[in-house]
Formats: C-alpha cells, sequence, structure tokens
C-alpha cells in the first residue's frame, strides 16, 4: 500500500487502455452480414425505428470520404441519439419500437453507403440550461483511424435551432459548421437527410473531443 | 436525470495514437488535419451510452470454439489452432469495476485468415471457426471469452510487414464517451516491436496496456491455456459544487 499523499494525484489513477484502429475486417465482429456472414439471432444493426415508433420517420445517409476524394468502403459508424421527445433511451431492446442506439456500415458495392432508419430526435438541453438542436451523434471507426473520430449530424431544416445550438457555436468557423448539417431530400416520398462525411482536406467535417 | 453531475476523465490524446502515423500508411489519407473542436462541457448527448441488459445473447456467443461449428447436432467439429481462454476485468481510471457492459472480440483464424469475404490471405478458411464473440461483464467487471489463438499475417504497409498475433477488443462502458477498440496482443510475440500499427503508439506503457498476459494460474490442465486482459476505460467523475 503506498503512504496517502507521498505521490502526484495522477499516479493514483489508471490510464485508460490505448485505442487501435478497427481495422479492414470490423465487419466480422460488429457488422456480421456486412462481411458476408450469418447473423446472431440479435444484431445491434441500423434499424433504430420501428414503423410504430414516434415521430417522424426518416433515413439518414451518407458516404465516408477521404482526403484525396475516394470512398471510404471499410467505414463502421455507430449512432446514438434522443427519441423524438428528446429523451435518450439508453437500455437496448430490439423489442422496443425505438433504440438511441445503431450500427451502420459503408459497402464494398457501388455508392459505398451507410444509413439509419430512425426518427428525427427531438432536442435535448445544453448544461447551460440552453436547448441543442437536433442532433445524431455519430461515431466513425475504419483501417486507417487510431482513435474513433465523433462528429454530430444536424438537419437542414432546422435553421433556427442550429443558430441557436451551444455546441454548433462551439465551433468557430461558421463556414466548417456546415460541414455537420444534413440535407434534406425526399425520395419515394420519404423523408431523407444526407450527411458525407469528409476525414481530411477541403471541406473536412468537424470532429468533437470531449 | 443528474447527468450534469457527471463527467468523466479527460482522453490523454497524446496517450493514443495520433491520427495521422505515416508508419502506418493508411492514416495518411484519413487523418483530419483540422483540430478537433472540444466540447468543453458535456451534455446528456455525450454522459450517457447504450445499455445491453437486454440484447439476447446465444449460449455461445462468447465460446468461439463452439460458435460456428460446421454439426453441432454431431457435437463434432473444432477449430484448428492453440485452445485459450481470454478473460479479464473492464475497470475505470479509478479501478471501479465496470459491470454489465458490452464487450465484444474479433480475430483471424490459427493460420492468420479472416472470416471475411475481402480477406483472400493464402491461409485457409477454417471450417469451424466463425472468429467473433461477444459478451457482457458480470457484476465485478469480468468478461470471458474462450477461443483459439489467433495467427500472424501479411498485410500491404511496408513491403513485408506482418500484423503480430491479435484478438480486436471493442467495449463500450457507461457512456459513448468512454467507448473503445483496441487490440490485444500475445505477450512476448516478437513481432509486436515490429509492427507499424503498434507503433502509432508514442509511448511504450501505452503499449503495454494492450498485451494479454499469459496467466498460468487460470489454465485448464490438459485442455487450454488462459490470457488475461483487462480493459481500462474513463473514470467517471462527479462534480461536488454548483457552478457559480
Amino acid at each position: 500500500m503506498k503512504q496517502p499523499n507521498t505521490v502526484p494525484a495522477s499516479e493514483l489513477m489508471l490510464r485508460e487502455t490505448a485505442s487501435q484502429t478497427a481495422g479492414p475486417y470490423v465487419h466480422i465482429g460488429l457488422a456480421l452480414a456486412a462481411a458476408g456472414n450469418p447473423t446472431r439471432d440479435e444484431e445491434i444493426w441500423n434499424e433504430m425505428a420501428k414503423p410504430e415508433a414516434e415521430g417522424e420517420h426518416i433515413e439518414v445517409v451518407g458516404t465516408v470520404i477521404d482526403g484525396n476524394g475516394d470512398l471510404v468502403r471499410d467505414a463502421f459508424l455507430e449512432a446514438w441519439q434522443a427519441d423524438a421527445n428528446g429523451a435518450y433511451q439508453p437500455e437496448y431492446d430490439l423489442k422496443k419500437p425505438f433504440n438511441s442506439f445503431g450500427r451502420t456500415a459503408t459497402t464494398f458495392d457501388h455508392g459505398s453507403e451507410w444509413s439509419l432508419k430512425t426518427v428525427k430526435p427531438g432536442q435535448v438541453a445544453h448544461p447551460n440550461g440552453q436547448p441543442m438542436a437536433p442532433h445524431i451523434n455519430l461515431a466513425i471507426f475504419a483501417r486507417g483511424v487510431n482513435v474513433h473520430l465523433q462528429t454530430r449530424l444536424y438537419f437542414e431544416d432546422e435553421a433556427d435551432a442550429n443558430a441557436e445550438c451551444p455546441v454548433l457555436s462551439r465551433i468557430e468557423s461558421p463556414t466548417r459548421r456546415q460541414t455537420l448539417i444534413a440535407k434534406r431530400e425526399e425520395i419515394d416520398g420519404k423523408v431523407c437527410y444526407r450527411l458525407d462525411i469528409k476525414l481530411q482536406g477541403e471541406g473536412e467535417t468537424v470532429f468533437f473531443d470531449f | 436525470m443528474q447527468d450534469h453531475n457527471k463527467r468523466f476523465v479527460e482522453r490523454d490524446r497524446n496517450w493514443h495514437p495520433p491520427a495521422y502515423a505515416p508508419g502506418y500508411k493508411t492514416t495518411v489519407a484519413r487523418s483530419p488535419q483540422q483540430a478537433l473542436v472540444s466540447m468543453q462541457q458535456a451534455s446528456t448527448s455525450e454522459l450517457t451510452g447504450p445499455d445491453f441488459r437486454h440484447l439476447r445473447m446465444g449460449s455461445h456467443d462468447n465460446d468461439l470454439l463452439l460458435n460456428f461449428r460446421q454439426d453441432p447436432a454431431q457435437g463434432q467439429g473444432l477449430p484448428v489452432g492453440e485452445r485459450i481462454i481470454m478473460f479479464g476485468r473492464v475497470v475505470d481510471q479509478f479501478g471501479k469495476p465496470v459491470p454489465h457492459t458490452l464487450v465484444e472480440m474479433w480475430q483471424a483464424n490459427a493460420g492468420g485468415r479472416y472470416r471475411h469475404k475481402n480477406d483472400r490471405y493464402l491461409a485457409p478458411l477454417d471450417p469451424n471457426f466463425g472468429g467473433v464473440g461477444r459478451t457482457l461483464t458480470d457484476e465485478q467487471g469480468w468478461y470471458h471469452f474462450r477461443t483459439i489463438k489467433p495467427g500472424p499475417y501479411p498485410w500491404p504497409n511496408d513491403p513485408n510487414s506482418w500484423r503480430p498475433s491479435h484478438i480486436h477488443v471493442s467495449v463500450m462502458g457507461p457512456s459513448i464517451s468512454t467507448r473503445l477498440i483496441t487490440q490485444m496482443y500475445f505477450e512476448g510475440d516478437p513481432l509486436i516491436p515490429l509492427c507499424p500499427i503498434v507503433h502509432t503508439l508514442k509511448d511504450a506503457d501505452a503499449v503495454e496496456t494492450m498485451i494479454g498476459r499469459l496467466d498460468m494460474a487460470r489454465s485448464k490442465p490438459m485442455d487450454c491455456l488462459a490470457y488475461r486482459f483487462d480493459l481500462v476505460v474513463r473514470g467517471e467523475l462527479q462534480t461536488y459544487f454548483e457552478n457559480q
């Protein structure tokens, strides 16, 4: 046992296990169907909202693009969002109409898009008391990404809420704020939001540290 | 929800590998050039995360010796390779166990081949090995898998780069702030100091956090060896005073 108050406080704490890339074959572990493998009874995947879930049903899609402008075809993403009423539902249960957590991946085929089937999230309060604009938290894992990248997806048609959002306002460059705003599209009467994530270079997506 | 009294110890970005680590060539075009934007004050969005206690798992989800066997009805077919138990504890930076958290892992087979449609390595697939597992930690933060030791394999980075034997490990922890994916290496493997991905870490002590240790006490005589791999996720702090 160490004598109290004899060592620097930082030495009384453990270090976090170091991160490593999820690698090119992340799918076999976390996205089994994308690897071409059989799935188990219950998998964590991209249908966050079932048809009976409360709220506006939307699809959220996008690509991941590298610094050369090429598609990143082996990216794996995780989503975390509030329900339509602005409440997080931490208890993951496939029997529930809505889950706050979802997973998706880009694909090895032509368009290489990730997608989430969900509902538009409600507003969540920031600790400063102000409401944050509706958003989906995204984590991006891939070969060549040593520590997963964290970003947020906001919605184009929430311009007023976006303008007031205390987190978007943390981004000094107004130009860069635009990299988080998903564009609204309607495909066959279905509402779809698109956000292409640029890992590097011109139009580079804002990534957060928290 | 009293999330606003909660926060996590800051992630030390100099301890983890940097985004741009040119010795691992794929990072060159996949690393952001702009600085990360710091949240300063985390909100409910960052302080909460999924709880997987209601995810229904299969009875062999944590047993890779049995979860892909070709003919389970006949009780036949086991994967080729060194049988091992991989186990450990998930704790936070203050040593507090992290109970009921999801731990997932995936790996190559004993020949160094992944069961993935894009892996074209010469070594054959093993018909009895899938290479994926998942489990929840128990009340004290312990997790267990049974598997085979994966083989090393060559990959295109330098003209002759080889990955040391490794198991990919994914842990959620209590919030999306504690989310972590790492790799477990095997104590004593001579390929560890040669690996460009290991070299993305600047601090030798950080590499040590990724080494699974041979544990003879937990090995099963005449059956399998055991490797212990504890995971440390960011520590949770409480704020005791009002913010004014």
